[in-house]
């Protein structure tokens, strides 16, 4: 009996050792950790639970028969973060490159296929060559089948892909799916032809890490949404993500304990907005101020920088935040703001996570940059993806509120929960001086009477009140107040029940 | 008595004058320019007067419109504080014709005090020790052997239109006086096109010392014992104490004697300070009067228990001084950090900005803070980069150092640089702490610049035993999320292995009855705090002794901040320890190829194109920060090779603008 019994423990053990200690050597010299490596550091020490661990490819030409390794190339399983559950396939790049069969497919489908049923997150590590081209077909099957189950699990669990290696080709659109994309810098790159087809075709000469390297992605094509320096440290980024998330589409987002206090009043957000309108000011001091303990977690902090977005707590409970940011372009909608916010917004809304917006808009950016890009139906993309939500709703308009603009940011007209505007606000169809050229075309060919005009126009709407008295805002609140009211607001909508009309699908703008 | 005060001046010492005249029961007028609308002494005034634009010339030195404020809310008296208009005769005079109270000394003090000839003359007459010197050219280099003989080794042979170390001669002895006269004469000559040379006696490591006084309308003045400010920064003093770790009974007397001498000389009515600089023997020699209330003032208070500004108010209003110079005791020791908005690793530039995070530490009897701003307020390019003033007492200098130092560990501050670090480093070093100190100190100390403290081996662990309470604090807090499958699963341990610097060393955490115990390096230390995760600073004590560390959370670790030096730790298990071996060692990338923007500002324009050759000094780009336009320039020779910004883009502090070949 004992034999048997050593025997399933020797076969683990080689199992774990993957493609062998020279592999894991390499693997380790190009500054990467080994899939089963990265999984420790993923879940909570000792809860890893690993399935299919002796799974094996059935290819037999090219001689494949005779090269078998326990486990095929991914590591699947489930485990903890925080004591909460999780699921996880992790590819390991010491056996077979990490190339994906049919059957490390089919793997990481049933991981995914049980995190849909029990309703937990799939992580998906990826550190792959490409698809095991000995396997032809089966191989490309084997990634349909992957991406339909990512189509599938979209909104239903969030999912979350760590680029911590290769990822070329078709591999590419099984991330691209998912929630999140975070990369490692320097030892990850995606891109879907390499740079030698590149050559080839374009003649263009460019590297790996030009073409789809961490900063690439997370600067100039916005595919992923954080970069960060090494392994260890994309995880443990990671594991802070995880504990915002509610664990699938159907429960509330999580809460944990909080040291901050639920009324905390900040005297300094009362100077916050320059005495001139066109002096920038960082609004990530309001984000910080307003969420837990100042605990900020950004995603896409290096792309369209106009709006910010990311996950904070209140009371211990997760909101997404999406807010203009003065600091940049003066924070008015472009293709990319209008593009990166919608899918934030979205993401908030499948998982139930209340929703603040931080309002000071300008409008839209003009030019035939914007309008030869779609900013039409990038704009509509923001406004649907707004007007479409159902969670909780919270919008603070901290200055300019201007034209159509002022619509698109989560307006009381989109079913905006509660609409606050500090007293700094100026909620109009423009800015006074624009204004006042259209209205009074005589008057402005005097400078005097210009200006005039200007103050008048400046003091009918350059404030929070005509909105209010129409109730497009519900209140205007003093600056140091907004984590308070905005606190107790969530309170006041945690039971809020609203429900779009029932459809297939909607058909938003893309 | 007065009924209402006008404050002509702003910041911390508008503040301060506002805090006795309340005390006194007095109103205030605050003055205020466009840049400090909302500034803390604008908050604190009974009532506001605005007086004109940013910059100084418009607004805190405009006699005009703080005479107009003053008669328009009826005030009968001005206080100058410090700076500005403290030390203007003109001032004084339209006030006097105004028939308003300018709280500070008389016309005639004012104006003899402010030329350096006159003064010195004065002083020389009122029988106050001046620097040897001979104030006439030197013809030959044979006059210069006799007359330095004369004025008695070292002496400083020094050029009329000298400057720069350029035309000075320090000499010893009369050969060495013979040819530093030639070669003075010759560079003189060369650099400066004059040749006249005179000669003073040179002091080694000098003490910058002063006396503070006080004096009232009837004739009365006494001298409120010393104060040392010999650690200055390029003549702008760092740290003050009082009194002086270095005067002998018999010289403080003396001086104090000869300061009241001047000052009676010169009718002085009000408080200020008599300037000297002391030898290593106790030879002490006048510089100048300040005829006002110094910056430094509140260490004389803490030692005295006397309100300088109460006694300048009280003799303006005509009263006696109701002290005795019999009756000044010195009580313990007080010593007083200046908090600038500055960045001691980039050469003490100031940095201005919106001060987005303050908290100071807390007052009480042994650490009082004089502070003009709040959080959220705007430092501004226009007036003076302080943020506050820290002021730490104590029975002994031993006391004073120890309690300042934990002040200084108790600040936060965000949105500014600041020179904390640099404040700490200095009280840390046991150099000054034996009082070795004169006003080369820092020039000696600090000769490649300041850059970044270092930690003790006793610092070293306290930073260990910090990072494992605050990351066992934040491990088991994360354990308190909502829908956990098994409620006892926690990352919570035991052991755990710390990363400083490089260095591994392995950590034991056990809550205890009274906090808890971190073992590292065979010691125990016992740690009690009421630090919770999200808190900026850990304080508590550790084995019975306060600290403070400022505790900042990274991607991957702590970034901790004590005692001058700041270090990024890492507290991991011994698996992850392992695994974080395996990772790459990234070299921080060559900045020297790049031009990067210097503060957060908007490109105003770029001046260069793309593939173009610059030569040393051409203007590469300009950028407005703060209204002010910086001009970049070329570093060396070279060609661009790309530029990543256009004009009208806003630049945060190190962003890259161009990139050379």
């Amino acid at each position: 009996m004992q034999d048997i019994l050593d025997k399933l423990e020797e076969k683990r053990e080689s199992a774990r050792m993957g493609g062998g200690e020279a592999r894991i050597k390499a693997q380790h010299a190009k500054g990467k950790l080994t899939a089963r490596e990265r999984i420790e550091l993923l879940v909570d020490e000792g809860s890893f639970e690993e399935y299919d661990m002796f799974k094996e490819h059935r290819s037999i030409d090219f001689d494949m028969e005779k090269a078998k390794i326990a486990g095929d190339g991914v590591v699947i399983g489930s485990g903890t973060v925080n004591g909460r559950l999780i699921f996880v396939y992790s590819q390991d790049f010491t056996v077979f490159g990490g190339s994906l069969s049919e059957t490390h497919a089919e793997k990481i489908c049933k991981i995914m296929d049980m995190a849909m049923k029990n309703g937990a997150p799939v992580i998906g590590i990826n550190d792959s060559g490409g698809a095991r081209i000995q396997e032809g077909v089966a191989a490309l099957a084997g990634y349909a089948d992957v991406f339909q189950m990512n189509v599938l699990a979209s909104g239903v669990v969030p999912q979350i892909s760590l680029i911590m290696g290769p990822c070329a080709g078709g591999a590419v659109y099984s991330p691209a799916m998912t929630d999140f994309i975070f990369m490692v810098k320097d030892s990850s790159y995606m891109f879907v032809t390499g740079p030698d087809v590149v050559k080839t075709v374009t003649n263009e000469v460019v590297t790996q890490e030009e073409l789809g390297g961490a900063t690439t992605h997370t600067v100039k094509s916005s595919v992923a949404d954080n970069a960060y320096e090494n392994d260890l440290e994309a995880i443990k980024q990671t594991r802070r993500l995880i504990d915002f998330m509610p664990l699938n589409n159907k429960e509330k987002p999580p809460t944990r304990q909080t040291f901050d206090q639920q009324d905390r009043e900040e005297q300094s957000l009362d100077t916050l907005i320059p005495d001139n309108p066109n002096k920038p000011y960082d609004m990530h001091e309001l984000i910080r101020k307003t969420v837990d303990e100042g605990d900020f977690f950004e995603i896409q902090p290096s792309f369209a920088k106009n709006i910010v977005t990311g996950f904070g707590r209140v009371e211990g409970s997760t909101v997404g935040i999406v807010a203009n940011q003065p600091m940049v372009l003066a924070g008015c909608l472009d293709n990319d703001a209008s593009r990166k916010a919608a899918r934030f917004v979205r993401y908030c809304d499948c998982f139930n996570i209340p929703i603040i917006t931080f309002v000071d808009v300008p409008g839209f950016l003009p030019g035939t940059a914007q309008e030869y890009g779609g900013i039409i139906k990038h704009g509509a993309k923001l406004l649907f993806a707004y007007g479409e939500a159902t969670v909780p709703k919270i919008t603070v308009i901290t200055r300019k509120a201007y034209g159509g603009a002022y619509d698109v940011m989560a307006s009381k007209h989109l079913r905006g929960d509660l609409n606050f505007a500090w007293p700094t606000a100026e909620i109009a169809v423009m800015g006074a001086e624009g204004a006042v050229k259209i209205i009074f075309r005589e008057e402005a060919k005097n400078e005097e009477k210009l200006a005039a005009k200007t103050q008048e126009y400046s003091d009918k709407f350059a404030n929070p009140f005509v909105a209010a008295r129409r109730g497009y805002i519900d209140d205007v609140i003093m600056p140091h107040a907004t984590r308070r009211r905005i606190s107790r607001g969530l309170r006041m909508l945690r039971n809020k029940d609203l429900k779009n009309p029932w459809k297939k699908h909607d058909n938003i703008p893309l | 008595m007065f009924n209402k005060i006008l404050i002509a001046n702003r910041g911390e010492i508008a503040c301060r004058v506002i805090k006795t005249a309340h005390k006194m029961g007095i109103a205030t007028v605050a003055v205020y320019s466009d840049a400090d609308v909302d500034a803390l002494h604008v908050r604190m005034a009974g009532e506001k007067v605005h007086i004109g634009g940013a910059p100084a010339s418009e607004s805190y030195l405009g006699i005009d419109n703080i005479i107009k404020a003053a008669k328009q809310t009826g005030a009968d008296a001005i206080h100058p504080g410090y700076g500005f208009l403290s030390e203007n005769p003109e001032f004084c005079k339209r006030l006097e014709k105004e028939g308003i109270t300018f709280i500070g000394p008389g016309v005639k003090a004012i104006s003899i005090m402010g030329d350096k000839i006159s003064s010195k003359k004065l002083a020389e007459e009122a029988g106050v020790n001046t620097i040897p010197g001979h104030m006439e050219v030197i013809k030959d280099a044979e006059e210069a052997v006799k007359i330095a003989s004369k004025i008695g080794y070292p002496v400083m042979l020094k050029a009329s239109a000298g400057g720069g170390g350029k035309g000075m001669r320090v000499v010893y002895n009369d050969d060495e006086a013979r040819e530093g006269f030639n070669s003075a004469v010759n560079e003189a000559k060369s650099s400066f096109g004059d040749d006249r040379v005179f000669a003073e006696k040179y002091i080694e490591n000098p003490r910058h010392i002063e006396i503070q006084i006080l004096g009232d309308k009837h004739g009365n003045v006494i001298y409120l014992a010393e104060r040392e400010c010999s650690i200055q920064r390029r003549h702008q003093k760092v740290i003050e104490e009082a009194p002086s770790s270095f005067l002998a009974m018999e010289t403080r007397v003396n001086m104090g004697t000869q300061s009241v001498a001047l000052s009676k000389a010169v009718d002085y009515n009000s408080a200020g300070t008599v300037e000297f600089i002391v030898d290593k023997d106790q030879n002490f020699y006048f510089l100048e009067m300040n005829t006002r209330l110094q910056v430094e003032h509140p260490v004389t208070e803490l030692v005295t228990g006397v309100d300088l500004v109460e006694q300048m108010i009280r003799s303006a209003a005509g009263e006696p001084l109701n002290i005795k110079q019999e009756e000044v005791i010195v009580n313990g020791w007080a010593i007083e950090a200046r908090v600038y908005a500055e960045d001691p690793l980039r050469g003490f530039l100031p940095s201005v900005g919106r001060v987005t995070n303050y908290i100071p530490p807390e007052e009480g009897d042994n650490i009082r803070i004089d502070s003009g701003i709040f959080e959220g307020s705007e430092i501004s390019i226009y007036y003076d980069p302080m943020i506050s003033k820290v002021i730490s007492y104590g029975k002994d200098r031993d006391e004073a150092i120890d309690t300042l130092r934990l002040a200084l560990d108790e600040y936060y501050i965000r949105g500014v640089g600041h020179n904390i670090a640099f404040l700490s480093d200095v009280l840390k070093a046991p150099r000054f702490r034996s009082g070795d100190i004169s006003t080369k100190y820092i020039e000696e100390e600090y000769k490649d610049g300041f850059n970044g403290g270092t930690l003790s081996l006793e610092a070293w662990n306290i930073l260990v035993a910090v990072a494992v309470t605050a990351h066992s604090c934040e491990v088991g807090r994360q354990s308190t999320i909502s829908g956990r499958m098994n409620e006892d699963a926690s990352s919570f341990s035991e052991t755990w292995q710390v990363q400083i610097d490089g260095e591994v060393q392995s950590a034991n955490f056990l809550m205890t009855g009274e906090g808890c115990n971190v073992i590292t390096g065979g010691i125990v230390y016992n740690i009690e705090t009421l630090w919770a995760p999200g808190n900026p600073v850990f304080s508590g004590t550790i084995d019975g002794e306060k600290i403070s560390v400022e505790v900042e959370y990274l991607d991957d670790g702590y970034r901790l901040t004590y005692d001058g030096a700041n270090e990024i730790i890492h507290v991991r298990s011994e698996r992850e320890m392992q695994l974080a071996a395996l990772m790459p060692v990234k070299e921080p990338a060559d900045m020297s190829k790049y031009l990067q923007c210097p503060m957060p500002g908007l490109v105003v324009s770029i001046n260069v194109a793309e593939a173009d050759e610059v030569s040393t000094g051409q203007i590469l780009c300009v950028i407005e920060a703060m209204k002010m336009e910086n001009v970049l320039r070329a570093e060396r020779d070279g060609r661009i090779t790309k530029i990543s910004a256009v004009a009208g883009d806003s630049l945060a502090v190190d962003e890259i603008i161009m990139e050379f070949e």
